[in-house]
C-alpha cells in the first residue's frame, strides 16, 4: 500500500492542514474580534494585547442568555422527547408489525423528506393564528414535531425491519401483549437509533431559525439561532459583542457534538445514505 | 393521546394471550395477527397525525393560496393560474430562481468535487488520529447554526475582516472590497459561505463510501500499473455512485431551499443579487402581504426540488442493485 511517493504524501498532508485552518478560520477570527475591547473597531484576525473576556459576561447579559436558554430548552424539552416517542412507535408498527397498507403511509412520509420548509410557512403561521398559538413556544414546537416525521419515522423503521420476527413470537408465547413488548423488549434494543434520533432531532431544533422568526415576535421565546438573528439586527454595528455573542450561542452545539461526536457523525451518515 | 393509543392495542392481545394459553400455537399466532394487524395502525396513528395537519396540510394550503390574491387580511380574490404567470414571466424573481441555480454549484458541486479529492487524501495518507481530526474539523460548520456561519462569515469577508487583510498582507490591496456588498462578488461570496458548511457532510460520506470499497479492486489496478489518478477514475469514482448521489441531493436541496445563510449575510442585496426563492418567499408574505404570490412561488420551489432531486435518485437507486 505504501506506494505514495513522499513529495506526494506531503503536499497532501500540507492540503488538508490547509484546509483544516481555512474551516477554523471563521470561528479564530470571531474569537480575536469577541475580545477587542469594546466600542473599538477590531480588523481581521488580530490577538488582542489585552483581551477582553469579559466581553462574553457582557454579551451574556445584553443578550439576555440566560433567558434564551431557558427558552430553547423548552423548546427542545417539548419537541425531542415526544418527536423521539411518536417515530419509534411509528417505525415499530411500520418496520414491524407491518400494518396493512403500511406502504401507503410510508409513502407518504416520504414526501416530505424533500420538502423545503419555505413551501409550508406561510399556511403555518395562519394555522397558528387560528389556533391562537402564534408567539408562544408551542408555535414553534409543534410543527417542528411534524416536520421531523418524515426522517424520524423513516430513520426508526429502518433499524425495526432489522430486527427478527422470531423475537416477538417468543414474547408472545410467553404471554407479552404489543405494549409490554414494544416497550421492554423492542425499545431497549432500539437504543442505539433512538440515541443518535435524539442527538439529530436536538441540533436540529436547537439550530432551527425560519420557523422561530415567523412564528414567534418575542426573540426570548425563540429557539437559540432565532435569537441570534434578533440579537444580530440589535447589536449588527457592535461587532465586537456581536461576535461575543455569536460564540456563546455556537458553544452549546459544539459542545454536544464534541461529545456525541460518533454518533452524531454515524447517525447524518446513515440517514443519508437511507434516504 | 399516547398513553390512550397505547393501551388500547395492549388489551385485546392480553386477554387472547392468557386465555390460549393451553391453545395450539398456530391458530393463537392467527388471530394475533388479524387483531394486531389493524389495531397496529394506533401505532403509526401519532405520528401520522403530526405529520398531517403540521405538513401536509399547509401544503394543500400552499397550493390553494397560490390560486387567489390575498394579502392576508382582507378578502382573497380568485385569480387562477394568474400567480404561477407572473413567477415564471417576471424578470426579478425569475432572477432570483436562477440564483439559486447559481448557489447549486457552490453548496453542491464545489463540495463534492472538493469533498473527493479531501476524502481520497484522507483515505491514503491518514489512517491515523490525523484523518480523525481532519474530518471533525471539516465537519464542525455543519453542526454550528447557519446564522451563526452568517454571522462569522460577514465579519470575514467585511471591509476590515480577516480576507481583505490577508489580500493586503500579500499585496494584493487593489482587489480588497465589501465582498458581500458589491453587485459582482455577493452571490460567490454567499456560495463560499456554502462550500464552508457543506464540505464536511460530503468528505465524511464519501470517506464511509470509499471505506467500503474492496481493497482487492484496488490491488488489481496496482497491478495493471495504474497510478493515483487513474485508481481514482477506474476504482474510486465508480464505487462511489451511490454517495455521490447522496452527497448531491442533500446539498443541492440546501442550495435551493437556502435561507438563514442569506438572511444573515445579505439580507438578499445588493438589490435582488443575493435573494433566493426562500428568502423572497418570506418577505413576500410577511412584508409585502401578497401571499398568493409567495405560495406560487413555494410550490415552484417545490417542482424544481423534485425535478432536481429525483432523477439523481433514480440515477443511484438503479446502480445499487
Amino acid at each position: 500500500m505504501n506506494l505514495t511517493s513522499r513529495g506526494e504524501r506531503l503536499t497532501g498532508r500540507i492540503f488538508l492542514i490547509a484546509l483544516v485552518v481555512v474551516t477554523l478560520l471563521p470561528f479564530l477570527s470571531m474569537l480575536s474580534a469577541a475580545l477587542q475591547p469594546r466600542g473599538t473597531v477590531p480588523t481581521g484576525l488580530a490577538w488582542p494585547s489585552d483581551p477582553q473576556w469579559g466581553n462574553f459576561g457582557a454579551a451574556f447579559t445584553a443578550a439576555n442568555m440566560g433567558v434564551l436558554l431557558r427558552s430553547s430548552l423548552l423548546i427542545v424539552v417539548g419537541v425531542v422527547p415526544i418527536g423521539v416517542v411518536i417515530a419509534t412507535m411509528a417505525g415499530f408498527g411500520l418496520g414491524h408489525l407491518r400494518v396493512p397498507g403500511g406502504p401507503i403511509a410510508f409513502g407518504l412520509l416520504l414526501l416530505g423528506l424533500t420538502l423545503p420548509l419555505e413551501a409550508v410557512i406561510t399556511p403555518l403561521y395562519y394555522q397558528m393564528r387560528d389556533l391562537g398559538l402564534l408567539n408562544t413556544r408551542w408555535a414553534i414546537i409543534l410543527p417542528l414535531i411534524g416536520l421531523y416525521m418524515p426522517f424520524s419515522v423513516f430513520w426508526m423503521r429502518a433499524h425495526f425491519t432489522t430486527v427478527p420476527k422470531e423475537l416477538s413470537e417468543a414474547a408472545r408465547v410467553d404471554g407479552s401483549n404489543t405494549w409490554q413488548l414494544f416497550w421492554r423488549i423492542h425499545v431497549p434494543l432500539a437504543r442505539p437509533a433512538i440515541a443518535s434520533l435524539t442527538i439529530l432531532l436536538f441540533l436540529w431544533t436547537w439550530n432551527q431559525f425560519l420557523l422561530a422568526i415567523v412564528l414567534v415576535d418575542d426573540a426570548t421565546k425563540r429557539t437559540m439561532a432565532g435569537a441570534l438573528g434578533a440579537f444580530q439586527g440589535q447589536w449588527g454595528t457592535d461587532l465586537v459583542l456581536l461576535c461575543a455573542g455569536s460564540l456563546l450561542i455556537l458553544t452549546p452545539t459544539l459542545i454536544v457534538f464534541l461529545i456525541f461526536q460518533r454518533q452524531f457523525i454515524k447517525a447524518l451518515i446513515q440517514g443519508s445514505l437511507k434516504g | 393521546m399516547t398513553s390512550a393509543v397505547g393501551s388500547t392495542p395492549a388489551g385485546a392481545p392480553t386477554r387472547a394471550g392468557g386465555e390460549d394459553r393451553q391453545a395450539p400455537v398456530r391458530p393463537h399466532r392467527k388471530r394475533w395477527g388479524r387483531t394486531a394487524g389493524w389495531l397496529g395502525w394506533l401505532w403509526v396513528l401519532p405520528a401520522l397525525l403530526m405529520y398531517g395537519f403540521f405538513v401536509l396540510r399547509p401544503l394543500v394550503t400552499t397550493m390553494q393560496y397560490s390560486l387567489y390574491r390575498w394579502n392576508g387580511i382582507g378578502r382573497a380574490e380568485w385569480v387562477g393560474l394568474d400567480n404561477y404567470l407572473t413567477v415564471i414571466t417576471d424578470s426579478d424573481l425569475l432572477k432570483i430562481i436562477s440564483n439559486a441555480f447559481i448557489l447549486i454549484i457552490f453548496f453542491s458541486f464545489v463540495p463534492v468535487c472538493l469533498g473527493l479529492l479531501v476524502a481520497s487524501l484522507v483515505r491514503r495518507l491518514s489512517a491515523g488520529p490525523f484523518g480523525t481530526v481532519v474530518r471533525t474539523v471539516l465537519f464542525l460548520p455543519q453542526v454550528i447554526p447557519l446564522v451563526a456561519a452568517g454571522i462569522a462569515w460577514t465579519w470575514l469577508l467585511s471591509t476590515d475582516g480577516l480576507v481583505n487583510q490577508v489580500l493586503r498582507a500579500v499585496g494584493l490591496g487593489g482587489i480588497t472590497r465589501a465582498w458581500l456588498g458589491e453587485f459582482d462578488t455577493a452571490l460567490p461570496s454567499v456560495g463560499v459561505i456554502g462550500t464552508w458548511v457543506m464540505l464536511g457532510l460530503c468528505t465524511i460520506l464519501l470517506v464511509t463510501g470509499m471505506s467500503k470499497i474492496d481493497p482487492a479492486l484496488y490491488e488489481a489496478a496496482r497491478i495493471d500499473g495504474a497510478g493515483p489518478v487513474r485508481e481514482f477514475f477506474a476504482v474510486t469514482l465508480p464505487s462511489l455512485r451511490q454517495e455521490i448521489g447522496v452527497c448531491l441531493t442533500v446539498t443541492i436541496i440546501a442550495a435551493l431551499a437556502s435561507f438563514d445563510i442569506v438572511y444573515i449575510s445579505t439580507s438578499g442585496g445588493p438589490g435582488i443579487q443575493t435573494t433566493v426563492p426562500g428568502l423572497e418567499i418570506y418577505r413576500l408574505a410577511f412584508s409585502q402581504r401578497q401571499v398568493g404570490l409567495a405560495s406560487a412561488l413555494a410550490v415552484v420551489l417545490m417542482v424544481l426540488v423534485l425535478a432536481c432531486v429525483l432523477p439523481i435518485q433514480r440515477l443511484t437507486r438503479e446502480e445499487k442493485v
